[in-house]
């Protein structure tokens, strides 16, 4: 498969009058074409703020890529000047944002709003754009989108406004598409249509997507690889089923166990105590440790590596160590666990 | 659970006028039990009219047509204001969004007895601090906290002081709605948890309007779905969740992704077409099994009825 980026020790921080926040320290992971990875994790945990950074799309100051690579095509985009990045924002890469009603323009129609990207990137003239954007509607299940383009987003719904959204995303074919909460603001019913759009286009255009998002149900429905974030680290990678059958990360387990399934009968949600750090002063150790209810000593001292699991599946806790006791995952997700295993059998299908 | 009628609601309609001619219908002749010391999920899609429902019943607007009763007694209709009062004491609300429902510039110690002052339950200036420590503790937040502003703290510390607020003026009845929505999954549990915490300490009740279907199915008794104003169907929540009738429930309850790859390959979504319906006569509102309730017409509720007897 063809790598379409590659994300080296990236490091994000911003100079605030507190100090330096250290909001994403040591990023690694890659994206190949065609393919869709989420990233999970709290607010605050650095997903947005990584894949803004992907963008350059931080406002430099405050904020500033301290280390690292992203290699976009084997570019790396760290070193391009702003110039340079106009031409690749919204052609090459382009950003679904998380709330469909602030991140439309009011004051313009959204036939234009589509066309901006067009006419700059591609080099379009109006009427060739027209017609494309009339075409974009309708891939996204806008109708009458002749005269729906010349409407402005008040006069649209939620749903059908993040449908704009999402046609502005695609209107130059992205090789990249970063989906930033992309249906969290909306409906089931219109999330699912709008998640099911995005696999169709996916499909169609081979784009790598990455998909932020904190419903853990959504990204078992899209991805195909999952890294948690927690304190601006990812503390845990691997494919879809490696995360949802067999994490080894705590926090993956306090987020597996606080979601209620719809079949399972549990008395009370396992909620992870406490709140994430402040990252003004990220604390010693393994960031985790004092809401980890498993944390051994080392994790107050050192902070764990990425341990392998296995070719595809990494998590960066030190339970994983030869020298760590065996410990079990609590009974809830034990169960969870178990549940969800005998449910699959051997060719990954449901009994 | 008793069976005992805390809050009736008999065809309330809640219209509202948006020009000269035309009217939007937002909650359009429901009626519904509930019942005291339950949880009853209120769910649906935005725009349904499940928001309005809840601020109908807690009079925040006046209902077009219909009844409210809150222990018999009507909430709607001419009052006075001490009238007004008595029920304010006893209804609650927790809004959705915990950083626009707090006033920024009141410290969370007046936020939180804002209630017992207008109400006059705590006049002594140390008994009335007394209450609001004690009211932060119930809720998991320290009395150092009392002397803070909302902006410093989290939106789940927020929440939190939104629901000590409610808790102040010792209420039998909470509409909560959508208080997690705004929250981190793990968040989300640690409130859900309080809340069903001081639901089994102090007796309360709840309407919980909610459209992540899989919490409200944890946390409620019974749920009502809702559809452009109308409820369309009624019954436990496992119930529901089991064997759901009408065709938009079994929809809605399709398009849930859950936390299950596997299952995510092959759930499959049915899409609701409202114009599928038996539209000969006026769909009633009929219990096609006990305590199962479905809108629907004479010919639907024969057809269901028999759907549902095969299946069981």
């Amino acid at each position: 498969m063809e790598k379409l980026l590659d994300v080296k020790n990236m490091h994000v921080s911003f100079d605030t009058y507190g100090g330096e926040v250290q909001a994403v320290r040591g990023v690694n992971f890659s994206l190949n074409k065609g393919e869709t990875l989420a990233i999970v994790g709290e607010s605050g945990s650095g997903k947005s703020v990584t894949t803004k950074a992907l963008m350059k799309l931080i406002p430099m100051p405050p904020g500033r890529i301290k280390e690292g690579e992203i290699l976009f095509e084997g570019r790396d985009l760290t070193k391009l000047s702003e110039k340079e990045m106009q031409k690749i924002r919204g052609k090459d890469i382009s950003m679904i944002f998380q709330d469909p009603m602030t991140s439309l323009n009011p004051t313009m129609k959204v036939g234009n709003q589509i066309a901006e990207g067009l006419i700059k990137h591609q080099k379009m003239s109006k009427s060739q754009a027209k017609a494309r954007v009339i075409e974009l509607l309708e891939l996204v299940g806008i109708p009458d989108a002749e005269n729906r383009m010349k409407q402005y987003p008040h006069q649209f719904s939620g749903g059908m406004r993040q449908r704009v959204v999402v046609a502005i995303a695609l209107a130059c074919n992205p090789k990249l598409l970063i989906a930033d909460e992309p249906t969290t603001a909306l409906d089931v019913t219109i999330q699912a249509q709008i998640l099911e759009l995005m696999k169709d286009i996916q499909k169609k255009t081979e784009s790598g997507i990455i998909f932020i998002t904190h419903d853990l149900g959504v990204v078992a429905n899209v991805a195909d690889r999952v890294a948690v974030m927690y304190a601006g680290r990812i503390v845990e990678i691997g494919t879809v089923d490696d995360i949802f059958y067999n994490p080894k990360h705590p926090y993956t387990w306090g987020l597996l166990g606080s979601m209620p399934s719809l079949d399972a009968e549990v008395s009370e949600l396992y909620a992870i105590p406490g709140s994430p750090p402040d990252l003004l002063n990220p604390p010693k150790g393994d960031a985790f440790a004092p809401r980890n209810q498993y944390a051994m000593q080392i994790d107050r001292e050192q902070e764990p590596p990425m341990f392998k699991v296995s070719d595809s599946h990494y998590a960066a806790t030190w339970l994983l160590h030869e020298h760590a006791p065996d410990i079990d995952p609590p009974e809830a997700i034990k169960k969870r666990m178990t549940a969800m295993t005998s449910a699959v059998n051997g060719k990954g299908e449901r009994v | 659970m008793s069976e005992e009628k805390l809050l009736e609601i008999k065809n309330l309609k809640q219209h509202f006028k948006t020009g000269r001619h035309s009217v939007v219908k937002a909650v359009d002749g429901i009626s519904f039990d509930i019942h005291k010391g339950e949880t009853f999920g209120l769910v649906g899609e935005s725009g349904c009219g499940k928001s309005t429902t809840g601020r109908s019943i807690i009079r925040l607007y006046d209902a077009t047509e219909g009844e409210v009763n809150f222990k018999g007694e009507n909430v709607h209709g001419k009052k006075t204001r001490d009238q007004l009062k008595k029920f304010n004491r006893e209804m609650q609300m927790i809004f959705q969004d915990p950083y626009a429902s707090l006033n920024p510039r009141m410290k969370v110690a007046d936020i939180i007895a804002e209630g017992m002052d207008i109400h006059g339950l705590e006049t002594n200036e140390k008994a009335r601090k007394a209450k609001v420590e004690e009211l932060l503790e119930t809720v998991g937040l320290n009395k150092e906290h009392a002397n803070r502003y909302p902006h410093e703290f989290s939106g789940g510390q927020r929440q939190r002081i939104g629901i000590a607020r409610a808790l102040a003026v010792d209420p039998s009845f909470i509409i909560a709605d959508e208080p997690i929505s705004a929250l981190d999954v793990s968040i989300q549990a640690q409130v859900v948890n309080l809340l069903k915490q001081l639901q089994k300490d102090k007796g309360l009740t709840y309407l919980f309007i909610a459209h992540d279907l899989s919490m409200v199915k944890y946390i409620s008794d019974r749920i009502g779905v809702m559809y452009f104003g109308k409820m369309v169907e009624l019954a436990d929540a496992d119930e529901l969740y089991r064997n759901p009738i009408h065709p938009y429930t079994q929809s809605l309850l399709s398009a849930i992704p859950l936390p299950d790859p596997v299952y995510e390959r092959s759930r499959e979504r049915f899409t609701y077409d409202p114009n599928d319906h038996d539209t000969s006569e006026e769909p009633e509102f009929r219990e096609v099994s006990p305590d199962h309730w479905v809108l629907c017409t004479t010919k639907e509720f024969e057809h269901y009825r028999r759907e549902y007897n095969t299946v069981k």
